[in-house]
């Protein structure tokens, strides 16, 4: 409580943890207030206004429907990646840190592995090669299993730091095991921690889908917002000004990354008092 | 004798972790693809045995099982085949080993969309276009926002309150969502700027002014998409960088000693320039990823846009050869800003052990 007290000082969080809530009840009540409906319902590329606030696609479909759609779907995907992100890459990261020695190094070395080689590329690599069924819960876990070793990393230097501390050896004097240790004493302190890592895999994770999307890899089952970039520019409605075509969502991801690296920098400058004034 | 020479060890050490590092990267290229239900192996292979195609089709379809060391070769270079005359499939491993031998000769096999160009012949013409943009983007966008995170971190006070959110909001803009903007507004609307391509359409590359001219112009627009951004994030980085070196004791000494603000802007920014340095060669791999999607944005010649033809046309060949050569590219940039680190970090030259791989 005295934490979330603290947060809400920081007008950097307030509007951070607000623009995403925004969007976050703009994709779960979206559909409870507004029709959502992907059929055809005008003319290819008809402008804004007549009813349909931000207009139609090229196929004739209302683009707020499709916006609401491609918002869930982007949240979705981004959650969905960030906790496996998250999980694996705190888990591999903790284990490594608090362990030390050989476990250490190999994991370590397996970390760094992947963080040179560019997750982008195993992704399109990885969604070239699956034609069809690419659904989005599978993008979200390529994702995920693309982008864990950035937690891992961070989390790795936390625990490594934290390793040495007295009251890590008064629990193993009382004979605790490595695992009751790390869920016990070593993770609780690490929370925080984890959490503005979570904030910031979410980010990526939707930033993932909306490039992965962008180039034509994206999933076939779902709008997504990349998606609707990708139809924008291959149906050449950038170079033709239509603007509702892909201003709006282009807003959306901008709005919703945004939010979270406020939220996470905020948190940064809470725990690291030397940040702040 | 290497126990004297610490920058010398540290750099066969960086070395050797990189090769070990290369030779993963080959091993996903060329497992990755063949992992899917629908992998490019069985698409060729059944595309061959099918009894539909004529045989002239069959003949250049099984020239490139030949080539793509998919088949079995006998001695004399003949395919080997099945007793109903289907090519002999080689093993997975066997074609690992000839995927090798084609990557070490600087083989990357002929395009399937652009038959018969090479894929090495194709990605030779698209490179020079991608390191133009991108070598003078990512290292004008480190320094500039290096010196303006700095600045923002000593200064703070109004300029802080006005740059960092600027510099936060900037940093969090996708690549192609900001690539998409400048596009829309600066040729779309104003139409001071070509939306595509890196030089004008009636121009044919040569060494000529009027094609630098149009080249130049073409430029401006990929170039500031991606330097923003990317200024804007190292900005941000140095920003708390910078403030964290502004509370430890030799910044005290010095403003008490009296010295004047650029000496001790200077000695805050070498100091604080090493964590970012590695935070650079860490960012590498997303920051040429990204920016190669602002290629295929502005139809950029260079290998984003080789990729997306690539993708679009399902031509294998030309996708495994393009990320191939962009994860040697990002290990090369990565291997240079480690030996940079070498020859800068002074605990490395002191032959102290470096924290970390």
């Amino acid at each position: 409580m005295k934490f979330l007290r603290n947060m809400l000082k920081s007008p950097m969080f307030v509007v951070g943890m607000g623009l995403f809530i925004l969007t976050l009840a703009i994709a779960i009540l979206g559909p409870v207030f507004y029709k959502v409906t992907l059929e055809q319902v005008g003319g290819q590329y008809a402008p804004p206004g007549n009813g349909y606030l931000f207009g139609t696609d090229d196929l004739g479909r209302d683009y707020v429907s499709l916006l609401i759609d491609g918002l869930r779907s982007s949240l979705y995907v981004g959650f969905l990646a960030g906790i496996i992100a998250t999980t694996v890459g705190t888990l591999l990261g903790v284990y490594g840190g608090f362990k030390g020695g050989w476990i250490d190094d190999v994991l370590n070395m397996f970390t760094n592995l992947f963080i040179v080689i560019p997750s982008f590329v195993v992704l399109i690599l990885i969604s070239a090669s699956i034609k069809d069924g690419r659904s989005l819960t599978l993008i979200g876990l390529i994702i995920g299993c693309t982008t864990w070793t950035w937690s891992a990393r961070a989390v790795r230097a936390q625990a490594a730091a934290l390793k040495s501390r007295d009251h890590i050896s008064l629990a193993r004097i009382n004979g605790d095991g490595t695992l009751a240790i790390l869920f016990k004493h070593i993770l609780p302190y690490l929370l925080s921690y984890v959490f503005m890592v979570f904030i910031l895999q979410i980010a990526s994770g939707i930033l993932s889908e909306a490039a992965i999307s962008m180039i034509g890899l994206g999933p076939l089952d779902t709008v997504s917002l990349g998606s609707i970039l990708n139809q924008a520019k291959n149906t050449g409605a950038l170079g033709d000004g239509v603007w509702w075509a892909f201003i709006p969502a282009t807003i959306i991801i901008t709005v919703i990354v945004f939010a979270l690296y406020l939220v996470n920098t905020s948190m940064e400058g809470v725990f690291n008092p030397r940040l702040r004034k | 004798m290497l126990k004297n020479r610490p920058t010398l060890r540290y750099i066969l050490h960086r070395g050797g972790w990189y090769l070990v590092t290369f030779l993963v990267a080959v091993t996903i290229n060329f497992f990755l693809p063949r992992l899917g239900a629908a992998n490019p192996v069985d698409i060729i292979m059944g595309k061959v045995s099918s009894g539909l195609s004529t045989e002239a089709a069959k003949e250049k379809e099984e020239s490139y099982l030949k080539e793509f060391g998919l088949v079995k070769v006998d001695g004399s270079g003949n395919i080997m085949r099945q007793a109903d005359g289907k090519p002999l499939r080689a093993s997975n491993l066997e074609q690992f080993g000839n995927y090798l031998k084609m990557c070490l000769r600087g083989d990357l096999g002929t395009s399937f969309q652009k038959y018969p160009k090479k894929v090495m012949d194709v990605i030779v013409e698209a490179v020079p276009w991608t390191i133009a943009l991108q070598l003078p983007t990512i290292l004008f966008g480190w320094i500039v926002g290096n010196v303006l995170g700095a600045l923002a971190a000593y200064r703070r006070g109004v300029f802080d309150r006005i740059f960092f959110p600027a510099a936060l909001l900037i940093s969090s803009l996708p690549f192609f969502v900001f690539g998409m903007l400048l596009v829309y507004y600066f040729s779309v609307v104003l139409g001071w700027f070509p939306a595509m391509g890196g030089y004008a359409g009636d121009l044919i590359p040569s060494f000529s002014l009027t094609f630098f001219g149009s080249a130049a112009y073409h430029y401006v627009l990929p170039f500031f998409s991606i330097f923003l951004i990317l200024a804007g994030g190292q900005a941000i980085g140095m920003r708390s960088m910078g403030i964290y070196e502004l509370g430890t004791d030799y910044i005290k000494y010095a403003k008490w000693l009296g010295l004047k603000e650029p000496k001790i802007l200077a000695y805050l920014f070498r100091n604080a320039m090493l964590p970012q340095l590695t935070g650079l060669a860490l960012s590498l791999g997303s920051m040429i990823g990204g920016a190669l999607i602002t290629e295929m944005i502005f139809s950029y010649p260079g290998l984003g846009m080789a990729m997306l033809t690539a993708i679009q046309n399902n031509d294998y060949p030309m996708i495994q050869g393009c990320t191939l050569l962009v994860t040697i590219s990002v290990l090369i940039a990565n291997f240079t800003v480690d030996i940079m680190i070498g020859f800068l970090d002074p605990r490395v030259k002191a032959g102290l052990q470096m924290g970390g791989n």
